[in-house]
């Protein structure tokens, strides 16, 4: 099963990293890259990726078949996407298991979403 | 044809080499080198007269090349180098025991089994999982480096019968991860459920006393029989009864009937086996209205006594619903106190059954939030729609 391991940016996470130190800022960045090192190694990571800031972000529609780009609302918005780990693991409580040893657990939370398959039950 | 030539060869040359030196890790380096070698040679040169004995020869020459040098850095003595091994019989199955070792996690089993007994390559097992090359490269390099500190090794086990169960439970998995990965868009992905098929196949031949095994392939067997008829051409699923029933394999649903029949009356029943006469009454049902509904009620009850867990009890209680009706069905549900994800479905399907839409909508739609798999939310949200 796959899992994704959702990572947000929010005032309570920007509070946290404001009030660490230069080492707990650099232990932080190294345990991310060691986690996703980790997940490797075992076989189980899919991609992770962490998100430029949403002020770089475009913001796409299409309409009468044309696509329309702009500059986001970003402004006005409290909490974005900061950063992702997509693992595949037999079942969720692995999941879990890995989304504890993500860094920002430790200061805020992150969140595991299970990703839909393509199985279907014959009702 | 090369390709599955090699496929074919495989586990019986692993099995030879691994046993004969021992190191399962290394035997398994040198025998994709050597299959590799061979799909690179054996096109243009032609296949050699015994191409399970050229491949032994060239992965031992490999294995000991590489432990040579090994040792050379070690200083230390050399590995016994005569005779070549050989392939023996219990072979294929000691490989197979080895792969889906008690120690190592579903997962895990599924990727080292697909390579050293399925002959796959990694790429191969990747896109058929759907994830990373090379992913699946560390999950068979973990997967070897933990039966190594597991202390397993290339001898067929002494409790092989309480082996057995987690062998046939592992094919089982890559069966039905060809129906959880199933993207369809990739054109040369290896369709893990014929995969799953033909390894059980091969399980049957080394355990042709096994009911469980035979039930196992049953089932296989019965269940992609419907595989043309279970989705439409957008992707979306068609539910058993729905099912244009003229799509289904002839040959499978005949086999599958045949060793069903012949294995309940011959070995002790078993789950796997319950399972496939579920899926023989189904198949041999001319319409859905045709249904034996009174026989899949009874081995449901069979099976929940047998493997219980609430999948089997919800298939109980559609059953029941078909012979005593849909109220005795929502009773029995009440009554289940079950807590998966499906009971919404199945009571939506039974309260529309019984007459009450409105109420069915809300099920269907508290179901389609709750499901994991994605046809399965555009099945439930079309009777959403259809409610309406």
């Amino acid at each position: 099963m796959k899992y994704l391991i959702l990572i947000q940016s929010n005032p309570r996470s920007l509070a946290a990293w404001d009030a660490m130190s230069d080492d707990e800022r650099m232990a932080f960045g190294r345990d991310h890259r060691r986690l996703a090192e980790r997940m490797a190694d075992e076989g189980v990571l899919v991609v992770s990726e962490g998100l430029a800031d949403p002020s770089l972000a475009k913001w796409v529609s299409v309409r009468d078949g044309g696509a329309i780009s702009s500059d986001g609302p970003y402004a006005e918005v409290k909490e974005h996407l900061a950063g992702f780990y997509l693992i595949d693991t037999p079942s969720l409580d692995e999941a879990v298991g890995w989304a504890a040893r993500v860094p920002d657990a430790k200061y805020t939370e992150v969140e595991v979403r299970p990703v839909l398959d393509m199985s279907g039950w014959e009702f | 044809m090369v390709e599955d030539l090699l496929r074919t060869s495989a586990p019986q040359v692993l099995a030879a080499v691994a046993r004969r030196y021992g190191d399962f890790d290394a035997a398994e380096d040198a025998v994709q080198e050597a299959l590799l070698a061979a799909s690179q040679q054996w096109p243009a040169g032609g296949v050699p007269d015994n191409p399970v004995a050229w491949l032994i020869r060239v992965a031992s020459r490999r294995l000991i090349e590489m432990v040579r040098n090994e040792q050379a850095r070690r200083r230390r003595e050399a590995l016994p180098q005569d005779p070549v091994p050989c392939v023996r019989g219990d072979d294929e199955l000691t490989l197979l025991l080895l792969c889906c070792h008690p120690a190592l996690t579903g997962n895990a089993q599924v990727a080292l089994t697909l390579r050293a007994v399925g002959g796959l390559t990694t790429a191969e097992i990747a896109r058929a999982l759907l994830i990373p090359e090379k992913t699946v490269g560390q999950r068979i390099s973990r997967a070897k480096q933990r039966l190594r500190d597991a202390g397993a090794r290339f001898v067929l086990p002494d409790d092989l019968e309480s082996r057995l169960p987690g062998v046939r439970q592992t094919l089982y998995l890559i069966f039905n991860e060809g129906s959880t990965a199933s993207s369809g868009s990739a054109l040369h992905r290896v369709e893990l459920s014929a995969e799953a098929i033909r390894l059980t196949r091969q399980l049957r031949q080394l355990r042709p006393a096994d009911g469980e095994v035979a039930g196992l392939l049953a089932l296989m067997l019965l269940t992609d029989a419907r595989r043309p008829a279970r989705t439409r051409a957008d992707g979306a699923l068609v539910p058993l009864a729905e099912q244009d029933r003229s799509l289904w394999d002839q040959a499978f649903i005949a086999e599958g009937v045949s060793l069903i029949t012949d294995a309940l009356q011959r070995y002790a029943v078993g789950p796997f086996q319950v399972q496939a006469a579920i899926a023989a009454v189904h198949d041999e049902a001319p319409s859905a209205a045709a249904t034996d509904w009174p026989q899949i009620l009874a081995l449901y009850r069979l099976l929940e006594a047998l493997a219980p867990g609430p999948m089997v009890t919800l298939n109980r209680i559609v059953a029941l619903a078909e012979v005593d009706g849909p109220p005795a069905g929502l009773r029995a549900l009440d009554d289940a106190g079950l807590d998966h994800y499906r009971v919404a479905a199945v009571r939506a399907h039974l309260l529309e059954r019984s007459g009450a839409p409105a109420e069915a909508r809300e099920e269907y739609r508290r179901a389609a939030r709750l499901t994991l798999s994605l046809p399965e939310r555009r099945y439930l949200e079309t009777q959403v729609a259809r409610l309406a």
